[in-house]
């Protein structure tokens, strides 16, 4: 081999690293319709890695991607409940100012194996790295203890979860990702933020939007109990009265 | 059959929600009880929020008295004076009730609330009923003779001022005691979603000494106003009344009691007033034990 040629396998991983790859996500629904028949939603996430060299380099490790959904973030109160005198009530209490009322991450090996705890904290990776920001003070241990609550009972509400293993990558190019989006969450703005992580860093990242909303009658109803609460009240009571009435008058006659 | 609740932000099984309301309907047709005390728990065993479900209940079960009123006014069972002034103390009560509701949700005590309220009042009222209707029944089968029938109202009720007639109830009492008992049972109508039969019915035999002819007539008549003014209380305060849900649960609870109520005809009164009895005491019991059993949720998440 000449010594050109041993010179330019030399410099081209250099090379490589200084140019970055690129993550070009999309989403198969940007609008998702919350209609009378809505039980939850599957979102296909996929995209492709571009490499300055067009490929994926050869001789390095592959890159892995961590997709992570979060939902809007909403101002809560979660109470903790003490056993009192025999019964179970709410004792403490600690407000939140700003939670994700959805996360869902899915990655193509455990996050474990991926990042160190210093990255994850930094990028919100995983449901242990969340960044709350409690707006009650209280010590370290109870804030955590409350956080700890707050996500295994979004966890087993289906609100938050980790799906290792769902992202799949062909040739280290393109990759899929399907996250399944729960009837229960809030209408809003979603994000669904990529990553593209090798060697415990992240190399790239990339976000798209997605809106969740009520639609056609949903979004009737939701809207005329907010803004015309009397009417909305009012309507319920003929609702009642009427399909009571009718249900009598219809047994008197059979 | 999964339908979307727009209010409750979830989404239930619509065959579910009208099976449970023909459950219920049955039942409040058969003992001429609205049935709240059974769908609002039901319902947030379901998944529902308890305010949402408190809401909706008391939605559905103005439905469910609309046909029995209209049936004991045709038959002059309805004593509109007593009514009246039991709706008066109602509709107070249940703007009393959304006022204690907001407090409660502040402290985070509203779902313990609900539940005590629910093991004491149902408790209290099944085992009077229990004793009633197992001694009715001992003297239906002559093992005992019938305690002399005394129709009179408490000394408490007696003592109270400014008297009045009700002569369809054939009472001068003081309207002061139905105005409580109905601003009490208008408070449980918004905390707990029920009618409030369960209270009023043995309060205007045991405690006003009502003509048992109009009782039950005049509590529906209560029922139907109060529940509907706690709609429009809840549509208002809580923004809770979700009318998807309400609609699924009206339309098996009115069949549902018309079934009951053909039933109830066949049926021995004081065999059904047993059957209900055991019925509201397993109620309280399974709450009872709910509020001493370690919760699947030590920790709630509301919004704030």
């Amino acid at each position: 081999m000449s010594r050109a040629a041993w010179a330019l396998a030399l410099v081209a991983p250099l090379l490589t690293a200084q140019s970055k790859p690129v993550l070009v996500p999309d989403v198969s629904q940007r609008d998702i319709e919350i209609a009378y028949s809505f039980t939850g939603a599957e979102l296909l996430l996929f995209g492709a890695i571009l490499y300055p060299g067009g490929r994926a380099p050869a001789g390095e490790r592959p890159a892995d991607i961590v997709i992570v959904v979060k939902g809007p973030t909403q101002s809560i109160t979660i109470r903790e409940k003490e056993k009192v005198a025999g019964i179970w009530v709410n004792a403490g209490r600690l407000r939140y100012r700003s939670a994700p009322s959805f996360y869902a991450l899915a990655s193509s090996r455990p996050l474990g194996q991926l990042v160190d705890a210093r990255t994850r904290a930094i990028y919100e990776l995983g449901l242990d790295s969340l960044q709350l920001s409690p707006a009650s003070a209280a010590p370290t241990d109870v804030q955590d203890r409350f956080t700890r609550g707050l996500v295994e009972q979004r966890r087993r509400a289906g609100l938050f979860y980790e799906a290792p293993g769902a992202v799949e990558l062909t040739d280290g190019v393109l990759y899929r990702a399907r996250v399944a989006i729960p009837a229960r969450v809030p209408v809003g703005r979603f994000t669904a933020e990529t990553f593209l992580i090798r060697d415990g860093r992240v190399l790239a990242a990339a976000v798209r939007d997605i809106d969740i909303r009520k639609s056609g009658f949903e979004r009737f109803v939701a809207a005329a109990a907010q803004r015309h609460e009397i009417l909305y009240g009012l309507a319920a009571v003929t609702l009642s009265v009427l399909l009571g009435w009718a249900a009598g008058r219809f047994a008197q006659r059979g | 059959m999964d339908i979307y609740l727009p209010i409750a932000n979830l989404s239930v099984n619509a065959l579910v929600m009208i099976a449970l309301g023909a459950g219920v309907g049955l039942l409040s047709g058969m003992f001429g009880v609205g049935g709240g005390f059974l769908t609002t728990p039901l319902l947030i065993v379901y998944g529902i929020p308890p305010t949402v479900a408190a809401a909706s209940a008391a939605t559905q079960v103005t439905g469910a008295s609309v046909s029995g009123v209209f049936a004991h006014f045709r038959r002059n069972g309805v004593d509109t004076r007593m009514g009246t002034v039991l709706v008066i103390g109602g509709v107070l009560g249940s703007l009393f009730g959304a006022w204690l509701f907001r407090l409660l949700q502040r402290w985070g005590q509203i779902d313990t609330t609900i539940a005590i309220t629910y093991v004491l009042l149902l408790g209290s009222i099944g085992l009077l009923m229990l004793r009633e209707a197992v001694s009715a029944i001992l003297v239906a089968r002559g093992r005992r003779a019938a305690p002399p029938r005394r129709r009179r109202h408490h000394p408490l009720v007696a003592a109270l001022p400014f008297r009045m007639r009700f002569y369809a109830s054939g009472l001068y009492i003081s309207p002061l005691a139905p105005l409580l008992l109905g601003f009490f049972t208008g408070i449980l109508t918004i905390l707990l979603g029920v009618g409030g039969g369960f209270v009023l019915v043995p309060a205007m035999i045991y405690l006003l000494g009502m003509a048992t002819s109009v009782v039950v007539g005049t509590s529906l008549f209560q029922i139907l106003f109060v529940t509907a003014a706690a709609t429009m209380v809840h549509a208002t305060t809580t923004r809770a009344v979700d009318i998807v849900l309400a609609a699924l649960l009206l339309v098996g609870s009115v069949v549902g009691a018309q079934v009951g109520a053909r039933f109830a005809a066949r049926a021995r009164p004081e065999y059904l007033r047993l059957a209900l009895a055991i019925m509201v005491l397993l109620v309280a019991g399974r709450i009872a034990l709910g509020l001493g059993w370690r919760p699947d949720e030590i920790y709630a998440v509301e919004l704030s």
